[in-house]
């Protein structure tokens, strides 16, 4: 791949005796959304920790557009513009949804006076907007901690679409929500990747949706990256099959 | 909380402040020392309250603020410096003219300050590495070595302290004087921390406090917000060190780094308001002091005792503060939202989001 | 400071056989304490900031009892079994209510005990400092040089004693063994049928005996005076954070350190002996940090 965002060569990560990623090499192009399946314990999430910086790996090389990432810490890399979203949902709980996405938005040109900017104006505007396009908009002023599941995850991946990151990693965002709604988050989902240009890598356990959303997958197994190809391609894999049923 | 109810509150505390030592002439002091604990409630909240670094040691800053005005005002016009002063024991006694001693107390305040921020900035890198009870023990570990460390040095008197320079000036004028420091200090602190509250910075203040990992995730740099917190509350309390060892004239140890007394006190104020709100440390600070004041006068002897069993029940009891028992009781007054419409059904139809 | 150097190493190196036997004894007090509060984290997440005052308060019942005229070998289980009760009552008083809150109201209410025991022991038994005198034999060493009172050998006998049977108890009994399952999962317990409730009142009695323990040796082989404590809770932190919860042969080996670093401090300027627990303490914190950092995480 010519046009690649993020980088992942040669890594590896064990904790204890567990081997949890061996020599994974991975490559996500810029503006494409990519998915990472594997059954569960198959060191997905630990792959997702490594390449936003929440441990030291044990060798290999991380990369975002260029730049070795994986000495970095996990506010330096999220200021680069690559975000994450955890598995278990984490908002702010105690403040309202307004003030969660308002203090959302990005840090990367963080300086002296943007700290002490007034909340009004331009970015509640924003905020209100991307509340909107989630379909938050109704609970904007109530206290995000009191919100069900569902919405909470929801709330976000506003709060990471507020940010304007130029890469999204995305850690089970469909896990808890309504089956009915999972189609429109599949369709927010693609609109944030075409519209806004936010290069997505999502792991998924729900194959209807990662089928229907990633262009390119990524199929991790015991540790060990698997197979990769194109949605159709794994669908035929005898490899990610058995990986599924249980082979090992 | 909307204007209307913060114009009263203002009226009440401008007439405290004003009138209070007018009309009580006698416990001028007293309620000088009313402010100071709400400089140190408020201050101490701006890290603790909002943003969940329960410091035990802000104390540290009074303390090292005392001692860099007591060495500022003394050996700025006196030739011997402060080594000579205190090696003799209080037997020199240097003459300053009235315009000396303020320029010399001005110039010791204001360097408190600053040398109190100075000194939080260079070790915030070391103390913010330390999370939860880490801090907290961390930060009261500093408070003790502060103590420990300024009794070694014997150019600022060792364990027998430094007699400060004499008031020019009768006894009253010398009350209202360090009370009306004390008084705009108060207002100072309060003016800076509402404005600062009412910025980007209060949400990610309360953001770092919510889930500092997720802050961090989202890319909020926030170990300069934690800096600027602790650097508010330093300089505040470096220049409330100042004036409380002008105001009491002897200082030592015991009285400059207080800190089973307002090193807790202040902690306790804060709690006993409600953390983490505007009015809250001060609404605290003010019935704390009150409570205190009564129990020295009505208990003496047991006062300590007195105060630890409040402490306790306060921590233990009713530790949501006043402020957060009001805001669980009336909540739209504060502009909270409560959802009760979907809130009853949303537990039976599961996960919605429209 | 080169004068006090020059003792150690050339004029008189015999100091420093009663010098670290001196830390050996603190250590032990130290390892007590520390285990104690070790205990109480692990199992219910409490961080005990009144633990040192705990270890005063039974100092200083085995110096009341002493002055009644009673032996040692009565003195250590009375203050064992009150301060056991004391510590139940403890428990139910102000701990069971801060049990699930965060842990700074866990930190700020011990603190507030620390200070409420400080002034209470201050009422009674006034300011001064005080020793419990056993008039037991002192043992000379090396011409005069080096002084063992024996009653120092019988504290440090006892604090093995305990140490033992404390951790007999741990492995061995229902109760230990339901104190330890607890700790690490108190909802696996509970569906059990452990009591938990009962567990953890347990554990802090448990804990406030073994300060007791410490304190009788305290009074004994130290001084005690009301405010004190702060050094031992200081101390015992220290040890916790560099040794973690439940190693306890950790715990021990950081106990002997700090007691030692104590003593030769103190041995420098006395006025350090006080405040070294501290400086482990933020030395400690510091070291923590940064291996922390190299795994890119904070101290929590």
């Amino acid at each position: 791949m010519t046009n690649a965002i993020i980088t992942v060569n040669n890594v590896s990560k064990s904790f204890g005796g567990v081997n949890a990623n061996v020599d994974i090499d991975m490559q996500v192009e810029s503006g494409s959304i990519t998915g990472i399946i594997g059954p569960n314990g198959c060191g997905k999430t630990t792959l997702f920790n490594s390449i936003v910086g929440y441990h030291p790996i044990d060798n290999g090389s991380i990369k975002f557009e260029g730049q070795e990432i994986s000495k970095l810490r996990v506010g330096e890399i999220a200021r680069l513009g690559m975000l994450r979203t955890f598995q278990q949902t984490r908002i702010y709980p105690k403040m309202d949804c307004v003030d969660n996405m308002q203090i959302s938005i990005s840090h990367r040109l963080d300086s002296k006076s943007s700290i002490f900017a007034s909340r009004r104006g331009e970015i509640r505007d924003r905020a209100e907007h991307l509340l909107e396009f989630v379909g938050l908009y109704s609970k904007r002023n109530l206290i995000s901690g009191d919100l069900s599941f569902g919405q909470q995850k929801l709330l976000e991946l506003a709060m990471a679409l507020m940010n304007e990151p130029k890469a999204l990693l995305l850690d089970e965002p469909t896990a808890g929500i309504n089956p009915t709604l999972i189609n429109g988050l599949i369709d927010r989902l693609r609109r944030a990747n075409e519209d806004l240009g936010i290069t997505l890598c999502v792991i998924e356990h729900n194959m209807r949706v990662i089928m229907n959303l990633a262009s390119h997958i990524y199929c991790l197994s015991n540790g060990y990256m698997l197979a990769n190809g194109k949605p159709t391609d794994l669908q035929n894999d005898q490899r990610v099959i058995d990986a599924y049923l249980g082979g090992h | 909380m909307t204007t209307n109810i913060n114009l009263p509150i203002y009226a009440t505390l401008a007439v405290i402040g004003i009138l209070g030592p007018i009309f009580f002439p006698a416990y001028t002091l007293s309620i000088a020392f009313l402010w100071v604990m709400v400089i140190m409630a408020s201050t101490w909240d701006a890290l603790g309250g909002q943003m969940g670094y329960n410091s035990l040691g802000n104390i540290t800053f009074f303390g090292i603020g005392m001692y860099v005005s007591a060495i500022v005002q003394v050996s700025f016009f006196y030739e011997g410096g402060v080594g000579e002063y205190t090696s003799a024991m209080g037997s020199i006694k240097p003459e300053f003219t009235d315009a000396e001693y303020f320029i010399g107390l001005f110039l010791g305040i204001l360097a408190a300050g600053i040398v109190g921020l100075v000194i939080s900035i260079l070790f915030s890198s070391f103390m913010f590495g330390l999370r939860g009870p880490y801090f907290a023990i961390g930060s009261l570990g500093l408070a003790i070595a502060a103590a420990e460390i300024t009794i070694t040095i014997d150019y600022v008197g060792g364990p027998s302290g430094i007699l400060m320079p004499l008031f020019p000036g009768d006894i009253e004028f010398r009350s209202t004087f360090f009370y009306s420091i004390c008084f705009l200090l108060a207002i100072a602190s309060h003016i800076l921390l509402r404005w600062l509250f009412s910025t980007q910075f209060g949400l990610a203040a309360n953001a770092i406090r919510d889930d500092e990992d997720k802050a961090e995730a989202m890319g909020i740099q926030t170990l300069s917000y934690k800096r600027i917190s602790w650097g508010i509350a330093a300089f505040f309390m470096g220049c409330t060190g100042a004036v409380v060892g002008n105001m009491i004239g002897f200082i030592d140890k015991e009285v400059a780094y207080p800190i089973p007394t307002f090193g807790i006190f202040m902690v306790a104020a804060a709690l006993l308001g409600g953390k983490g709100t505007l009015w809250g440390p001060v609404l605290g600070a003010i019935i704390f002091h009150i409570i205190k004041d009564a129990a020295w006068t009505l208990l003496l002897g047991f006062q300590w005792i007195v105060l630890g069993i409040i402490l306790i029940v306060n921590i233990v009891y009713f530790q949501q503060g006043i402020m957060g028992w009001l805001q669980v009781k009336f909540p739209e007054r504060f502009g909270i939202v409560i959802d009760t419409s979907t809130t009853l059904v949303d537990s039976q139809r599961g996960d919605d989001a429209r | 400071m080169w004068d006090e150097l020059q003792l150690l190493f050339v004029w008189a190196p015999v100091i420093n056989i009663q010098l670290i036997l001196e830390g050996i004894f603190v250590g032990a007090i130290f390892a007590l304490s520390a285990y104690g509060l070790a205990l109480v984290w692990g199992v219910m997440n409490i961080k005990n900031l009144a633990q040192g005052d705990f270890v005063i308060a039974g100092g200083y019942m085995a110096f009341w009892l002493n002055s009644l005229g009673l032996p040692l070998p009565l003195i250590l289980p009375i203050v064992l079994v009150s301060m056991f009760f004391y510590g139940w009552l403890v428990y139910l008083l102000v701990i069971r209510r801060i049990l699930d809150q965060d842990m700074f109201v866990s930190l700020l209410a011990t603190f507030g005990l620390s200070l409420l025991m400080q002034q209470v022991i201050n009422r009674i038994f006034g300011p001064e400092v005080q020793t419990v005198d056993m008039q037991l034999p002192v043992f000379d060493a090396f011409d005069n040089m080096v002084t063992i009172p024996s009653s120092k050998l019988i504290a440090l006998g006892l604090a093995a004693i305990i140490a033992i049977a404390v951790v007999l108890f741990m492995k061995k009994s229902r109760t230990g063994q339901a104190i330890r399952a607890t700790a690490q999962d108190p909802r696996a317990a509970r569906v059990l049928g452990i009591n938990i409730d009962r567990v953890y009142a347990f554990t802090f009695a448990f804990n406030s005996a073994l300060c007791g323990a410490a304190g009788v040796l305290v009074s004994i082989i130290f001084v005690i005076q009301p405010f004190y404590g702060i050094t031992y809770s200081m101390g015992s932190f220290a040890i916790v954070t560099a040794a973690g919860l439940g190693n306890l042969p950790a715990v021990i080996i950081s106990a002997f350190g700090i007691g030692l670093f104590t003593k030769y401090c103190g041995f420098f300027e006395s006025a350090l002996e006080y405040a070294a627990p501290v400086a482990v303490l933020i030395t400690v914190l510091l070291w923590r940090q940064i291996t922390m950092s190299r795994n890119r995480q904070a101290v929590r």
